[in-house]
């Protein structure tokens, strides 16, 4: 936790020198609290003093990567409880098992519809970032045979999981180079997973009973020189790892507990409902690393979607390009409308003009990410800026008639709309859900 | 290091509501249900400070719909024209212990019902299911200030939730939901500073604030979920820290906004997985992202989904 002035002003050595240039002492700590000055500008600072401070203003929570090249993952650094306020910064990595007692074409398929896990939405790529190879078998040898084919099959982060040292030993003297995230160490095998870690320079999750436990094991294995750690509470029902789970992200986060200031990881059990509930809300509550079993498209998507929103920043609207886009394989007399290009409008609109199967083109006016309501109050959107919109995007070019269907909440606007572009201006539906009506028994 | 203590100084709850009257409070109901009461954030503290265990209103509508995907309308194919045959459905077989009827057959372009329509589904309804009722408008601010009054009297000492009233719209039905003894809810279009704005001039109407469940319009998953999930977690602390107008219950429309999303209704989209599953499961990460956020009461459609929210409810609450 930050130090306030005042504390930072008793570990100071107290003689207003002036040589930081500050008057005083006082004044140079409180130029340090508010991050305008910099502690080596004291040139008689103790070196006590600067271990202290420098403990004070390392971030609450670590940072940790796995996995290399383009598909690193990192995963911690957060800072606040509630994305209002602030935001979340490293999006949740969701993490999907492949078992050591497959092997063959079966560990293949399984590998390659992971890797096929990624999907186009509102215009961004989502995907399953990691691999978590299981050690289901009991033995090494498959274990480090199965981790070798995810490390050949998929470019993937990977995750090692067994709680035997000797084939993590063996997994990881196939994969280091990949830099495998590798879980878990517990209390009786915690040195020997230490140094598995240490040698590879793999991070390291820690895994314990209970919340007591798990800080103690943490300072134990942190003061054997490991520092990249993810931690994990052992055997919990959702109902013990969202309380737990929240409590440790208040403890790491409000009350600076260094033990617990890493990253967490959850496994999540059960049918694939089970899993889609449990998941979903452990993304929400604080787990920086969710494993799940299930691989089905249906059940991945809603779960990347959840990890999409939930990390988007609250302060950044998230915008559409600007301009004329096409809805299924629109003609010279098919509808034209425009929206704002507050990528929530847009991909609205986009979804009801879909669904009526009316080929359309909508045009995308620059609102500066807001709704049709706030940019129209704003002025950011008036007629102006839609004769802009038309000019720009030549959709003069595309369409022969000149009928522009406008939001029903700007149904205001029409006037001076016409008289701008001397284009017809229909007022559409306010509400876009009811655009396919409109589209079809309107337009005509 | 020991552990160091968490020690919250929260001031305020949110206000505890109870929906449905039984014969001993004047009404008909034979099971009522008590929501909110929650003293910290969602699994804060201990769970004794949870409050009272969120629940699902399942929505019955008042006349067949028009628009609902092929996989969405399947489980309720055989009831879709009879609301009460309907909502007795989703009591006996999908256990819902609250009924959410909803009046889109009233609004102008979905069929223009009219008051004699509204207010016998209402009663008919009332009649085949012993649940409390939720009694929800068209949206259409005319045709709700010219029949939710009768339906809010066709349902007077049943203790319903009625709504909604809007910022530009509460007169009419918070005077008659006040008038029958029933429970309101206020509705702002995502915008925390309206929603409260919307609960200050019902309560200048003198509808007491403990009877208020607030709607801040819901996104779906992929739809401006965020948005509902950062006003709903502001309005939980903003409760917490003692402020009355900001303490009541929340609720969720769910089912609809989920089966708006393409990825839940496309039936043509390999990609994205089995088309029956899909919906479902869409349904249900909305439900349950708004739970994480401190939800009251979820509206919801689909049996699957609805079964999936309420083992993830009983399991944490």
């Amino acid at each position: 936790m930050a130090l306030s002035g005042l504390e930072i002003f008793k570990l100071l050595p107290k003689t207003n020198c002036k040589e930081c240039g500050k008057p005083t002492c006082l004044a140079f700590a409180m130029q340090l609290a508010q991050k305008k000055a910099k502690l080596e500008d004291c040139p008689h600072v103790s070196e006590d003093a600067k271990e202290k401070l420098a403990a004070a203003a390392a971030p609450p929570m670590q940072l940790v990567k796995f996995g290399n090249g383009d598909n690193e993952v990192q995963v911690g650094r957060e800072t606040v409880l509630f994305r209002h306020e602030e935001k979340f910064y490293n999006p949740t990595v969701l993490t999907v098992t492949v078992s050591d007692k497959l092997s063959g074409e079966e560990l293949n398929k399984r590998i390659e519809k992971i890797n096929s896990l990624e999907f186009e939405r509102v215009g961004q790529q989502i995907k399953v970032n990691a691999i978590a190879v299981v050690n289901e078998s009991g033995s090494s040898e498959k274990f480090a045979a199965a981790a070798q084919s995810v490390k050949q099959g998929s470019e993937l982060a990977m995750i090692l999981c067994s709680d035997s040292p000797e084939a993590i030993e063996a997994a990881v003297s196939k994969t280091s180079d990949r830099v495998p995230l590798i879980a878990s160490a517990k209390e009786d095998t915690a040195e020997q997973m230490a140094k598995i870690s240490k040698d590879n320079k793999c991070p390291l999750v820690v895994k314990a009973p209970s919340i007591e436990a798990l800080s103690q094991l943490s300072e134990k294995v942190k003061s054997g020189g490991v520092e990249n750690l993810v931690l994990t509470l052992e055997d919990k029902s959702p109902r013990e790892s969202l309380y737990n789970s929240t409590r440790m992200r208040v403890l790491s986060l409000r009350k600076v507990f260094r033990p617990l200031g890493y990253p967490t990881i959850s496994f999540i059990q059960g049918d694939e409902s089970e899993q889609v509930a449990a998941a979903a809300s452990l993304i929400c509550k604080y787990s920086n690393i969710v494993v799940v079993d299930a691989a089905e498209p249906e059940v991945i998507l809603p779960l990347l979607t959840v990890v999409m929103n939930i990390f988007t920043d609250p302060q950044k609207p998230v915008q559409v390009e600007p301009k004329l886009y096409s809805v299924g394989e629109p003609d010279e007399n098919s509808p034209l409308m425009f929206t704002t290009n507050f990528s929530l409008t847009y991909y609205t609109v986009e979804s009801d003009v879909e669904s009526s199967r009316v080929a359309s083109y909508i045009l995308v006016v620059d609102t500066e990410g807001t709704s049709v309501l706030t940019a129209y109050s704003g002025d950011k959107l008036n007629e102006k800026v839609v004769a802009d919109a038309i000019k720009k995007s030549n959709v003069e070019e595309h369409i022969k008639h000149r009928k522009l269907i406008i939001p029903g909440y700007v149904a205001v606007m029409s006037g001076k709309l016409e008289e701008t572009t001397g284009w017809e201006v229909m007022v559409g539906p306010r509400e876009s859900a009811t655009i396919p009506k409109y589209l079809k028994e309107v337009w005509q | 290091m020991a552990v160091p203590e968490i020690t919250e100084s929260y001031t305020g709850s949110v206000n505890r509501l109870t929906l449905g009257a039984t014969s001993q409070s004047g009404g008909t109901r034979a099971t009522t249900v008590v929501v909110g009461g929650a003293a910290n954030v969602v699994y804060g503290g201990s769970d004794t400070q949870a409050g009272e265990r969120p629940v699902i209103a399942i929505d019955v509508l008042d006349s067949r719909p028009n628009d609902w995907p092929e996989y969405l309308s399947e489980p309720y194919k055989d009831v879709l024209d009879s609301p009460a045959a309907w909502a007795k459905k989703c009591v006996d077989e999908f256990g819902a212990e609250i009924i959410c009827l909803k009046f889109d057959g009233i609004h102008p372009e979905k069929g223009d019902k009219g008051a004699d329509h509204a207010v016998s589904v209402t009663r008919e309804v009332l009649e085949a299911v012993g649940v409390p009722l939720i009694l929800w408008g068209c949206g259409n601010d005319e045709k709700d200030n010219q029949i939710m009054p009768k339906v809010s009297e066709a349902a007077k000492g049943e203790n319903c939730l009625i709504g909604t009233v809007t910022e530009g719209n509460y007169k009419s039905l918070t005077a008659i939901a006040l008038a029958d003894g029933h429970n309101l809810i206020t509705e702002a279009p995502l915008d925390i500073n309206i929603g409260k704005q919307v609960n200050i001039l019902a309560a200048d109407m003198g509808f007491p604030l403990e009877k208020i469940v607030t709607f801040q319009d819901t996104g779906a998953l992929g739809y401006g979920v965020e948005y509902s999930y950062s006003i709903q977690e502001r309005q939980r602390l903003a409760a917490l820290s003692g402020d009355k107008m900001m303490a009541m219950p929340v609720i969720c429309d769910v089912g609809h906004e989920a089966w708006r999303a393409k990825e839940a209704k496309s039936e043509d989209a390999p990609d994205w997985g089995r088309a029956d599953k899909r919906g479902p499961m869409w349904e249900a990460a909305t439900a349950i992202c708004l739970l994480q956020a401190g939800a009251d009461i979820l509206r919801m459609r689909h049996p699957k989904a609805i079964s999936t929210v309420k083992d993830f409810i009983n399991e944490l609450w």
